[in-house]
């Protein structure tokens, strides 16, 4: 999954430098808030770990080997921001100083694996052992899950970066100029391998390093279990919640913003409506695949685009009659409900939990 | 028991540590880019591997390519060496990948086999062709920068670039711990081949190397507190301090502008 030099253009890896360094700042931010003298040694070694774990050749069902990256055990130990910032130094180390990997790709893989993998081992496995004791069996099978996840979803991540290559970058005969497979191919050609093999490694190893800590060294587990503190956890020292203040106000922000989406021309490509398509030439030129008829709305298009009839379509609800305020409303109705989702999800949560320990 | 994953995760380990000294005895020879100054290296080869990345015409990736051959000569790389470690190793692996496009990327045909089943296009080929030399050219130039600086270097680089200083802490940090840490796994996969007999079964060879895995948590875990315990009976505080004494001689400004240039031709002729 380490994406080398010349796969990906210079702008996606600059978009993805960007996605990167605003993922290690926020680790950083969080880290240094805690006990910066403790945590430097301790992400720094557990990036040395990872760095060999990664070397490691795990032996699978069927007589194969895969490699881990170690993302899932970091962000069970370190909690997303220790993890983030170790699996980035790991391989940082490994491009600039074993050449594993590229250098304009480093972003790139550090946002795959560093950043979606570590968010993703760590939603999944509070979510999957929330409640459970630390030596439950739950822990291991949830560690499992989330190696399996983590590994395919920063898979899944890179071969979207890496398919999107042919259709944003080609010269005027239409050859790729980077990585030269469409998502259709670039898509399952990544995914077997990681859904079958490396997935399968990232979840042998997770799983078994944490029914390995239950019995050696359980404390470990503690930071990220959700479970009180005791006095002899001070070894891993927890990450809390930052302030909400800085993250309304972002959001805030970023619906004031949703209007700017009006000044792209043109449809975003694949969002095309049935309408759209009966403009004779309009998908074509907008695929630039040549081969769509063009002023025919593709019959199982039109079958189903009536199915879901959208509360505000397009952006635009019928009641209001400027775009951008439209834009407005849409922004803050979507935020509304998620918010409203997420508490509704955590109150049950809480509720199960307390439920469990006044047992 | 099966010692194929055992073995090569030992031949990895020892191909690591081996290429680590290699790099270190390369670095220590006088030739042109280990006369320049760690950041003008630094700068210079990354805007080469931009150039590479950028450049979207097959002639010029193959020139600078040729430029990074001589660079290799000129700083005393071995082109044998070079050859086995990074292109043969790059060109298995990106000519698996690039291959196929020859074959699926729809264009002109420009070879028809099998009846008219298989097509090779011209656009496939020129795809193939130009992936296969941009990361073999981009990787020899990531190689020389590996191979001719010194990682104490490469830090006090990045230092320059105003990295934040926890970061740069982190990266020394662990650059020194994973070789500790490659020896440590080492030996433990070493003494578990010698003392055991006959074959194991497929789950238990996964049990045992999770476990060496976890030994080797709770062994960097009690490390990283005996490195916090150290720092802080040194004075460690939480604040970094870090000396920066690189200065540039006249000879590095000739060589950040001749890397500057030959980079922004390469851009402007390939573009």
């Amino acid at each position: 999954m380490h994406i080398p030099d010349g796969y990906l253009s210079p702008s996606t890896c600059a978009t993805l430098y960007a996605g990167a360094i605003a993922g290690w700042y926020a680790a950083l931010e969080r880290v240094k808030r805690r006990l910066l003298s403790r945590f430097v040694p301790l992400i720094s070694v557990f990036a040395a770990f990872a760095f060999v774990v990664m070397m490691f050749n795990l032996p699978l069902p069927g007589g194969t080997t895969g490699h881990a990256i170690g993302v899932t055990i970091a962000a069970i130990v370190l909690g997303p921001s220790g993890a983030i910032l170790a699996i980035s130094i790991a391989l940082a180390i490994q491009a600039l100083f074993f050449g594993d990997g590229g250098i304009t790709t480093l972003g790139a893989n550090c946002f795959n694996m560093a950043i979606v993998g570590s968010l993703v081992a760590y939603g999944s496995y509070r979510l999957i052992s929330a409640g459970s004791s630390l030596s439950s069996k739950r822990r291991v099978v949830a560690a499992a899950i989330a190696g399996y996840l983590a590994t395919n979803a920063a898979a899944f991540i890179a071969a979207i970066e890496l398919g999107l290559q042919p259709w944003l970058f080609h010269n005027a005969v239409g050859t790729p100029l980077y990585a030269p497979y469409p998502l259709r191919i670039a898509l399952p050609a990544m995914m077997i391998g990681h859904l079958t093999f490396a997935g399968l490694a990232e979840a042998v190893i997770s799983a078994g390093l944490v029914a390995y800590l239950q019995v050696a060294d359980a404390h470990l587990l503690r930071g990220t279990s959700g479970i009180p503190a005791s006095s002899e956890d001070l070894l891993i020292p927890r990450v809390t919640a930052t302030s909400p203040r800085r993250l309304w106000l972002s959001v805030a922000l970023l619906m004031l913003l949703t209007p700017v989406g009006i000044l792209a021309a043109g449809q975003a490509w694949s969002e095309w409506s049935p309408t759209e398509f009966a403009v004779a030439g309009s998908p074509a030129q907008i695929a630039g695949a040549g081969s769509v008829p063009s002023g025919t709305i593709p019959a199982g298009m039109q079958r189903l685009a009536n199915l879901w009839t959208a509360p505000f379509p397009a952006y635009a609800p019928t009641f209001v009659k400027s775009a951008a305020f439209g834009y407005l409303l849409s922004a803050m109705f979507g935020v509304g409900f998620l918010l409203t989702l997420s508490l509704l999800v955590q109150r049950y949560v809480e509720r199960r939990r307390t439920m469990r320990y006044s047992r | 028991m099966s010692r194929g994953f055992v073995e090569s995760t030992i031949v990895s380990f020892s191909r690591a540590l081996s290429r680590a000294l290699m790099s270190e005895e390369i670095a220590r020879q006088p030739g042109l880019l280990q006369s320049l100054d760690p950041r003008v290296r630094l700068i210079g080869l990354f805007a080469l591997v931009l150039a590479v990345t950028l450049s979207r015409r097959l002639a010029i990736v193959l020139a600078l390519f040729l430029a990074a051959l001589l660079l290799a000569v000129f700083s005393r790389v071995s082109i044998g060496a070079l050859a086995k470690r990074v292109w043969l190793v790059v060109l298995a692996f990106t000519g698996v990948i690039a291959l196929p496009a020859a074959f699926l990327t729809p264009g002109r045909p420009v070879v028809v086999l099998a009846g008219g089943s298989l097509r090779i296009t011209a656009q496939g080929m020129a795809t193939a062709a130009l992936l296969i030399a941009r990361v073999e050219t981009a990787v020899t130039f990531t190689t020389l920068l590996v191979l001719c600086t010194p990682w104490a270097h490469v830090l006090k680089a990045l230092r320059s670039f105003r990295l934040p200083q926890e970061a740069i802490a982190m990266l020394a940090m662990t650059h020194r711990y994973v070789f500790l840490l490659v020896e440590t796994a080492s030996q433990m996969f070493e003494s578990r081949v010698s003392r055991t007999v006959g074959r194991l079964p497929g789950a238990e060879q996964r049990r045992m190397t999770a476990r060496t895995a976890g030994v080797l948590l709770s062994k960097s875990i009690d490390l990283s507190q005996d490195v916090y315990l150290a720092m802080q009976s040194r004075g460690f505080r939480g604040d970094i301090r870090i000396l920066a004494d690189f200065r540039l001689k006249p000879w590095d400004y000739v060589g950040l502008l001749a890397f500057l240039c030959a980079g922004g031709v390469a851009v402007w002729l390939g573009r």
